[in-house]
């Protein structure tokens, strides 16, 4: 391959909280979810967000672990050393060499997205690189119901890259631009990507506008991933997480589709549902390092036999860990 | 908790649905046994409770996997009499296709 | 007299000429954007091969994803119909066709006697059909005959993860960077998209003789897995395989102009 421009290149970004002395803190746990696109770190400090991080992935799962840890932990000073617990999570979770539990995507979405979208929040759709994600949820965060597709690009972040390289379209802008047309065009009428890619280049030939091949293309993807959701059934509030979330061109369109619209964070919150997935791994860390801490002073000191918590990982989110809207 | 493993392609819907609440309880994991195509398996969920699930492996290719039983069982309507689902004692598993 | 079928596919036009039940001649042109003038091309590219004047065809049925767009054609027989007969004609006694092409993969069943009893199409999705083997050959920067012979001189099986087009150009280029042998993942491809279409036939049963028609039957990797994947079946490629339907529409056309 050659090396040309890359048209389907997300900006990477990170956060540290200006206001929180990590040295002060009795426990600081991280979450780490290796997206097949980007990987995202997340760490707490006593249940508080301390820092994130979100960054591409290589080649190498281990590496870009280590790569999204240290976005979130070098700026202030923060080492490997420090961690208290770490939680590995995503495609790539088997390869986080500092984790010391992996647990499914699945679960750490609800979690991470309880967390940001409030108590409230009963269906996630989870649009990721190379995967697409319905998750229904309780109050508490506990996955009640889930499907996911993997297997097939079309409505996945992967999808909506082959296009931005065939119509040379930053992927930042795919979801502005498709709405810059005169009239909404009927969607691109294959599912396949494969399929769909030909049907655009046809309807470029036929004189389309490359905004309007773009809305047409956004319709399709929106419409594969609602026929997804309404399979699972939407029950109020919905949340969206994942990179392709940030494309307003699907998400608008999927909103339409359904009836229903997403619970969006408010313009001010420092959170990015992208990192939803690290975001509730790093609240199992910090859960199971709680229950952790229990064990052992239930077993080195006098304390009855009862001191684990029945079910620990499935502890209340909302519980201690205030992260910061 | 509901867990639906598979996928949809271009091509169609094929998800194997499991009741893991159904699961907790099981034993005998007659699923694990009598599939030919080696589809399912018993791992601890992210709530530590162990329950069946579609193998990793597996997930992608349900439809191929599944082609050989369907062809001689039938699908659907007909779902019960698969290797997989008469074998489950509570009745956790359904397929879509 | 002399009639023509043409198979109108997405990516290439087929026609066969037929004068008196005999066939005369046939070409095939990469489809174009307007399958009008793309059958058009088909039939003028047929004539010239015949040596005749493209007026003298006296009927022309039309199959494939763009019959229906084609006024010329006085029958649009179905791709499971012109399959059907052009498969009996080929190989009489055929029980099972297969065909599989660029962009979707057919397998019909036949009554002894050559009618269609029952049939399972796969359109949708390009890693089931022809597509999906050009796709990795493009990956690994070889022709696609080259691909196909290099799969006979595998030595190992290795499985593919993706199952997506899309998603298995990516696993390619990652076999190529670990150094694996090309002849593996040709084989590798093969293997994948073998299960696939030996799933959707195994829908409509494999009776025996079971024969192979479309593009991809020209293609000898292909072949050699799709009969190991329906376990270890004799596969017999049909003659000019990749002209069935359009050999079907024409005996077709035939039938009903005589
Ligand atoms: S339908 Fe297309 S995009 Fe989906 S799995 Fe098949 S080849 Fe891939
Ligand atoms: S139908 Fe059931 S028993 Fe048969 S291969 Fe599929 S999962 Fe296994």
């Amino acid at each position: 391959m050659t090396e040309t421009q890359h048209f389907w290149r997300w900006s990477e970004k990170t956060y540290q909280a200006p206001d929180l002395d990590w040295r002060a803190a009795s426990s600081i746990t991280v979450g780490v979810d290796v997206g097949s696109v980007s990987s995202q770190a997340v760490i707490l400090a006593d249940g508080k967000l301390l820092a994130f991080n979100s960054t591409r992935t290589g080649s190498s799962s281990p590496d870009s672990a280590l790569r999204a840890f240290r976005g979130a932990a070098e700026p202030i000073g923060l080492t490997l050393d420090d961690i208290s617990y770490a939680v590995g999570t995503g495609y790539g979770r088997v390869n986080v060499p500092f984790a010391d539990r992996t647990i499914t995507e699945i679960a750490c979405h609800a979690r991470g997205a309880n967390h940001m979208g409030g108590p409230s929040i009963r269906t996630i759709l989870d649009m990721g690189g190379q995967d697409c994600k319905v998750i229904r949820i309780d109050e508490r965060g506990k996955v009640l119901n889930f499907i996911m597709n993997d297997k097939c690009a079309a409505g996945t972040g992967r999808g909506m890259e082959v296009i931005a390289d065939v119509l040379s379209v930053p992927i930042e802008d795919i979801g502005r631009r498709s709405f810059e047309i005169d009239e909404e065009p009927a969607a691109v009428s294959n599912v396949c990507t494969v399929f769909a890619k030909s049907e655009a280049t046809s309807l470029l030939r036929a004189g389309w506008s490359v905004n309007k091949v773009l809305a047409a293309y956004c319709a399709a993807m929106a419409q594969r991933v609602a026929g997804l959701i309404e399979r699972m059934q939407v029950e109020r509030e919905f949340f969206i997480t994942g990179g392709i979330g940030k494309n307003i061109g699907v998400t608008r369109r999927i909103e339409r589709l359904i009836g229903v619209e997403a619970i969006k964070l408010p313009a001010d919150s420092v959170l990015d549902p992208q990192i939803a997935g690290a975001l509730g791994a790093s609240l199992f860390a910090h859960s199971l390092y709680r229950k952790a801490q229990k064990e052992a002073a239930a077993a080195g000191g006098t304390a009855p036999g009862n001191g684990g918590t029945p079910g620990g990982a499935a502890e209340p989110a909302g519980e201690g860990a205030g992260v910061a809207g | 908790m509901i867990a639906n493993y598979g996928y949809e392609d271009g091509s169609g819907f094929y998800y194997i649905t499991v009741d893991t609440d159904i699961c907790i309880g099981c034993t005998e994991y007659g699923c694990t046994k009598v599939c030919p195509g080696n589809v399912f398996a018993v791992e601890m969920d992210d709530y530590d409770d162990f329950v069946c699930t579609v193998a990793e492996g597996a997930r992608k290719r349900l439809r191929e996997l599944c082609s050989v039983c369907k062809a001689q069982n039938g699908s659907g309507g007909t779902e019960r009499k698969l290797p997989c689902t008469a074998a489950c004692p509570g009745g956790a598993l359904r397929h879509s296709w | 007299m002399i009639v023509a079928g043409i198979d109108v596919g997405a990516k290439n036009v087929h026609a066969v000429l037929i004068q008196d039940g005999v066939v005369l001649a046939k070409a095939a042109v990469v489809s174009g954007f307007d399958q009008e003038e793309s059958a058009e091309r088909g039939l003028q590219e047929a004539a010239r091969v015949a040596g005749i004047d493209r007026s003298a065809i006296q009927a022309i049925a039309a199959t494939g994803a763009g019959r229906k767009a084609l006024a010329i054609a006085g029958q649009q027989p179905t791709e499971v119909l012109a399959d059907g007969r052009g498969a009996a004609k080929l190989r009489p006694g055929a029980r099972t066709v297969i065909d599989v092409g660029a962009d979707e993969a057919r397998a019909i069943r036949l009554s002894p006697e050559g009618k269609v009893l029952d049939f399972a199409i796969n359109e949708k999705c390009a890693a089931g059909a022809g597509a999906f083997v050009e796709a990795m050959s493009r990956a690994l920067d070889m022709s696609l005959g080259d691909f196909a012979t290099s799969s006979l001189g595998s030595t190992q099986s290795i499985p593919m993860n993706a199952q997506c087009t899309v998603f298995a150009e990516s696993e390619v280029v990652s076999l190529i960077h670990a150094n694996t042998p090309a002849a593996d993942i040709a084989r590798a491809v093969h293997d994948a998209m073998a299960s696939r279409v030996s799933a959707m036939v195994r829908r409509i049963g494999v009776d025996d003789p079971v024969v192979l028609g479309g593009g991809a039957a020209l293609n000898v990797g292909f072949v050699k897995s799709l009969s190991e994947a329906l376990g270890g079946v004799n596969v017999e490629v049909l003659p000019d395989a990749e002209y069935l339907g359009a050999l079907g529409a024409a005996l077709i056309a035939w039938e009903s102009a005589s």
